[in-house]
């Protein structure tokens, strides 16, 4: 284990719910704090969040009753990934960092690659596309993803309803399917690392657009690769660095970086264009 | 360096979107939705 990102991912979900006394009070925090988008997937409902979800307010400004151009939304998502791209998902966000506590939990089957994960990767597009995009700009105050997917949500409702007799009352078939979904990646967690980063989140699928380019990247020497596979073994979200180290996949977590044998992957801010591997297979 | 100037440029123009938002007033309308219950996020919808 990365003890330096675990404690990274530990201050961060801490950060994000800095309001500690809403979680025994159930009362959510309504500070000058909540005029700012997060980072990560924080559900603006959670007692202890301090900070605005980007993805719920990008629902809002979308899905309002007169047609609002989000460009301050846009501006923190835009700035967060050209800056950290994914390293986002891999430090920072609490949503992940929970699922990644919930895969260390002992379980008998733990897999990672099968038939259909591949596929399974688009559905985030479709997610961001639809839920987050089209159907809130057709239907006015409806934010498809909070309503009917957002598993951070779920956990802010559970936590609120604990202390609210009133919410405890109005939960409904609403908050079964939300509850079923909730459940669903609880036990995926177990058993696969990150599944909703993986096959369901749009705010991962925006920052993976940004890996590319972000100055928070990586690069692989080709001319050190002895092409052991180890680095491509050892990935949890399934890249080959070597065939493709920014790949919209990768959340920066550094498992290939600190498992090659030989050094020959990087990340940081400091680093050039990585060279091909085909280039070195052809200088050969 | 010339690989960061992209990067530098998109983070800049994040600055500016963000700008502008907060000319239109958009944190004031951010800050609105998130100080409230979300009822859709929460489950009751
Ligand atoms: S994919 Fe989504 S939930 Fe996962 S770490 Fe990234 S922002 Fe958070
Ligand atoms: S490619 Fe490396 S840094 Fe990226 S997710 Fe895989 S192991 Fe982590």
């Amino acid at each position: 284990m990365d003890k330096r990102r675990f404690s990274i991912q530990a201050v961060s979900a801490l950060l994000h719910n800095a309001n500690l006394k809403g979680f025994l009070t159930g009362k959510i925090y309504q500070g000058a704090g909540k005029n700012i988008c997060v980072p990560g997937l924080n559900c603006y409902s959670c007692p202890g969040a301090v900070g605005a979800c980007p993805i719920g307010s990008l629902q809002g400004f979308l899905s309002g009753l007169k047609f609002r151009f989000p460009y301050y939304v846009l501006g923190f998502l835009i700035f967060f990934g050209a800056l950290l791209g994914r390293a986002v998902c891999g430090f920072l966000c609490p949503f992940g960092f929970f699922q990644e506590l919930l895969h260390k939990i002992p379980f008998p089957i733990k897999k990672n690659s099968f038939a259909g994960d591949r596929q399974l990767r688009w559905v985030k597009y479709a997610v961001l596309l639809l839920m987050v995009v089209i159907l809130p700009l057709c239907f006015a105050l409806t934010p498809f993803f909070c309503k009917y997917l957002c598993p951070a949500g779920t956990l802010s409702g559970i936590l609120l309803a604990v202390h609210d007799s009133m919410l405890r009352a109005q939960l409904g078939g609403i908050f079964l399917w939300k509850a079923f979904v909730l459940a669903v990646v609880i036990v995926g967690c177990l058993i696969v690392f990150r599944p909703f980063c993986k096959y369901l989140c749009p705010l991962g699928a925006i920052y993976g657009f940004f890996n590319r380019i972000a100055l928070y990247r990586m690069d692989l020497d080709a001319d050190r690769c002895v092409s052991c596979g180890k680095c491509k073994k050892v990935c949890q979200m399934g890249v080959d660095p070597v065939r493709e180290c920014n790949s919209a996949e990768c959340i920066r977590c550094g498992d290939c970086v600190r498992n090659c044998p030989v050094n020959a992957i990087h990340m940081g801010i400091k680093y050039g264009q990585a060279k091909k591997h085909s280039e070195k297979t052809t200088a050969l | 360096m010339k690989r960061n100037i992209p990067c530098m440029l998109l983070a800049s123009a994040g600055v500016v979107l963000i700008g502008i938002g907060i000319a239109l007033g958009q944190p004031g309308q951010v800050l609105m939705k998130a100080v409230r219950i979300c009822m859709e996020c929460v489950g009751i919808g």
